[in-house]
């Protein structure tokens, strides 16, 4: 099994974040797996990606610039990854913030209006985590069990009491059917 | 009776300083210092690039040759890694003022616990008698050969003053050698800026006003006239920070 | 061993430099390398060690140089440009013949270049970089795991050949996270008698230096420092060999492109191409008797860099010409794709 993911939007939604903790659950399920950001200037405030790659073998080039897993937040990220896609990969878009639809038809997309849905949960930073909820749902990449465990490892200590926020988006997103 | 004999912190190598240079002097007056604080088998002196070069054939305690300039970031290293040892930087104008100012104000305002011994005579001897950052206005050097313009050049550093004017150093004065009298308070100040490393007081420098007669172009009499004629004019002597006594002073 | 957990490379360069008991760390910021830096900053106060931001590259580099002296474990990491600060301090503490460890996670260049990832600094890290006649140790770490597991190497290697060693990254290395597990180190205190701690009262002063005005015995002391680079050549060559047991042909990549590569392999593998893939680990010493062997068993070899073509030279020089050498590059920050290596492959094979 081998899942190139792509997770990309504007600095500050937490892509880098959402791609660690799917890092973390791949590692938790005992795969090999990478996790590489995009860094400099645009981390502050421009378009910020990551690379996630979770796979059975040891993994090669840790750059994704083929997804078969895109998660975009803006609509920036979808006019730059979409056509990097491989065929039959699967899309999921934040439709809050992305008003047009996924031109392509050889890949699967899936809409969910992620950053409204987070701030009528009352955890509006959190949009990036029902994304991966979403994703769980839609793709064989990680499965839904032991949430808790791994967001352990990812919430720092500090940020302990945002641990229930967390497992509460992933679960909204992963409750979406739409 | 023994009434004089070398310091046991100087090497049997002799000096290869050019006569009446009074680098030797200054090398005897920090050798004593190290003697009379008996912290020999304790100390590192770092060596610079300039005249005193090889000042590690001199000293008889461990010694560390520096790139130009570098020796206060070397001598960073050396304590922070052996708090307990005493650490002493030699340096010329060139070295200490011109490419390693950066080191140098550096090393002071983070109150290194490190002695700096700042040998000023205003030119660069090794290479030949080129103008030192120290070089005062209108001096004839090889590369100032119509004299030091300072509208080209700029101005002379006076780094006692400048160093002064940072908070974190604990000691800075500046002496001379040309005299008896300016040899014995130059031997009092560098003694305190040793004790004070000891008492982990923190950065001490001392300015120590020299001649180069051979690039200077004068006997080595002159030369020590010219010390108190042009240079200490330019470069007065005296303590220029003491945090101790000021702290003192402040208390009442 | 430790519980895997997931690290970026930098982090790991700095943990890992812990456990191999570098309690001395000097540094100035530069991206992308900062992490380590800011993991020093966090974790040598706690552990009785140094961190101290230098007042330039400059400084840091000669306060290693002085801890170096005084014969302690010390490390100092940049980026590109202020590698080339370094450089001074780099050729005095080769010079005096002292173990250290400089980090480089290389950027574009030359001069400012970006900041993007790039390899364009192997002939500054092989071949010299500051004055005189030197090498450095050069490792090349491919994977997060390796960031950790050849830090540890570097500083044996230091101590145990007086040379200082680099280890050369780039920054998706830095910046990737991986899962890495540290490994526990046994730290064999080295004896050190040419160390500059103070004689004690109880021996001739040591002196750390590089200033040699005899010519003869500067000649001397080079030759015997040629002689212990002889014997690294000899005994420390690493390398990794991917495929090549029947390979037809051999793409020749280190760190980040070596990842990309195999990538490259496996597809032209899939497509019936003989292709195998040899990892310089050791980028100085150069894995040089295996490309020799290569040469003789392949129809030709791919260099695949992030610069404009610089270990090629070491491939054709160790490879005696006997085999074309194509080369697959992109620069600037930019990075082959396994396709474009791929591309290379096919060319390569359909022309020899």
């Amino acid at each position: 099994m081998l899942s190139q993911i792509l997770i990309a939007g504007f600095g500050g939604q937490g892509v880098l974040f959402a791609g660690k903790f799917i890092a973390y659950k791949g590692l938790y399920e005992n795969k090999e797996v990478s996790w590489l950001p995009s860094y400099g200037p645009e981390m502050r405030g421009g378009t910020a990606n990551c690379s996630v790659i979770l796979s059975d073998a040891p993994v090669g080039s840790p750059i994704v610039s083929n997804p078969d897993i895109l998660l975009v937040m803006n609509l920036p990220s979808l006019d730059k990854y979409e056509n990097a896609t491989v065929k039959g990969a699967k899309i999921i878009v934040d439709s809050t913030l992305i008003e047009r639809k996924v031109v392509r038809d050889d890949v699967d997309a899936f809409y969910i209006p992620a950053t409204r849905m987070a701030n009528d949960a009352g955890i509006p930073t959190l949009a990036n985590m029902i994304m991966v909820g979403k994703m769980i749902r839609e793709t064989n990449a990680i499965s839904f069990d032991d949430m808790e465990n791994v967001l352990k490892k990812v919430v720092s200590a500090k940020h302990a009491d945002l641990l229930e926020a967390n497992l509460k988006a992933l679960q909204t997103g992963y409750q979406y059917e739409g | 009776m023994i009434v004089f004999e070398k310091p046991k912190a100087l090497t049997d190598t002799p000096l290869h300083y050019c006569p009446g240079c009074t680098h030797g002097i200054i090398h005897r007056l920090v050798a004593e210092a190290i003697d009379e604080l008996g912290i020999e088998g304790t100390t590192v002196g770092v060596a610079p690039v300039g005249c005193s070069v090889m000042a590690y054939d001199y000293f008889s305690c461990d010694m560390v040759e520096a790139a130009h300039g570098r020796a206060p970031a070397v001598a960073t290293g050396l304590k922070r890694c052996m708090p307990e040892n005493i650490i002493f930087t030699y340096q010329g104008d060139g070295d200490l003022a011109s490419i390693g100012m950066a080191e140098t104000v550096h090393a002071a305002t983070r109150n290194e616990n490190i002695t700096i011994i700042f040998v000023n005579n205003a030119i660069y001897g090794m290479t030949g008698g080129q103008m030192a950052p120290t070089s005062l206005p209108g001096q004839v050097t090889q590369t100032s050969p119509y004299g030091r313009d300072v509208g080209v050049a700029g101005y002379p550093i006076r780094v006692s003053e400048m160093l002064s004017t940072l908070d974190g150093p604990e000691y800075i004065e500046r002496v001379a050698v040309n005299n008896v009298k300016n040899v014995r308070n130059a031997k009092k100040a560098i003694l305190k800026a040793f004790k004070n490393q000891v008492e982990g007081k923190g950065f001490s420098l001392i300015e120590v006003v020299s001649t180069c007669p051979t690039n200077w172009g004068m006997t080595p009499v002159k030369a020590l006239q010219w010390v108190d004629e042009k240079m200490i004019p330019y470069y007065p002597l005296g303590v220029y920070r003491d945090k101790t006594a000021e702290n003192a002073a402040k208390e009442g | 061993m430790a519980d895997k957990v997931l690290m970026k490379g930098n982090e790991a360069i700095a943990e890992a430099a812990i456990k191999a008991g570098c309690r001395h760390y000097f540094g100035y910021p530069i991206t992308p390398q900062t992490e380590i830096a800011a993991y020093m900053a966090k974790r040598m106060p706690k552990i009785g060690g140094t961190f101290l931001q230098a007042e330039s590259e400059i400084a840091a580099i000669n306060m290693v140089y002085g801890v170096a002296g005084a014969g302690f474990r010390v490390m100092t990491s940049s980026s590109s440009p202020g590698v080339s600060l370094k450089q001074e301090g780099i050729s005095y503490i080769a010079g005096a013949d002292l173990p250290a460890l400089i980090v480089n996670v290389q950027r574009g260049g030359p001069g400012l270049g970006g900041i993007q990832p790039s390899q364009s600094d192997y002939f500054q890290a092989t071949k010299g970089g500051g004055h005189g006649d030197y090498h450095l140790i050069v490792l090349a770490p491919a994977s997060v795991q390796e960031m950790a597991d050849l830090t540890i190497k570097a500083f044996d290697l230091s101590d145990k050949y007086r040379v200082p060693a680099m280890l050369l990254a780039d920054g998706t290395m830095g910046q990737m996270m991986e899962p890495v597990a540290l490994p526990d180190v046994d730290v064999a205190e080295i004896e050190k008698p040419w160390a500059v701690r103070g004689t004690k009262n109880a021996r001739k002063h040591n002196i750390v230096n590089s200033l040699y005005l005899k010519p003869d015995e500067l000649e001397k002391t080079n030759f015997e420092r040629y002689e212990r680079y002889r014997q690294i050549e000899e005994n420390e060559v690493m390398y990794e060999s991917f495929m090549m047991e029947d390979a037809e042909y051999c793409v020749v990549a280190f760190g980040i492109a070596a990842r990309i590569s195999k990538n490259a392999v496996l597809a032209a593998r899939n497509q019936g191409i003989k292709v195998g893939l040899i990892r310089p680990i050791t980028l100085w010493p150069f894995p040089t008797e295996v490309i020799a062997k290569a040469a003789d068993q392949v129809k030709g070899f791919v260099s695949v860099e992030l610069s404009m073509g610089q270990m090629i030279e070491d491939v054709r020089l160790a490879s005696s010409c006997k085999k074309p050498v194509l080369l697959c590059n992109r620069t600037g920050g930019m990075i082959p794709t396994p396709e474009e290596v791929l591309a290379k492959i096919s060319e390569l094979a359909d022309n020899t």
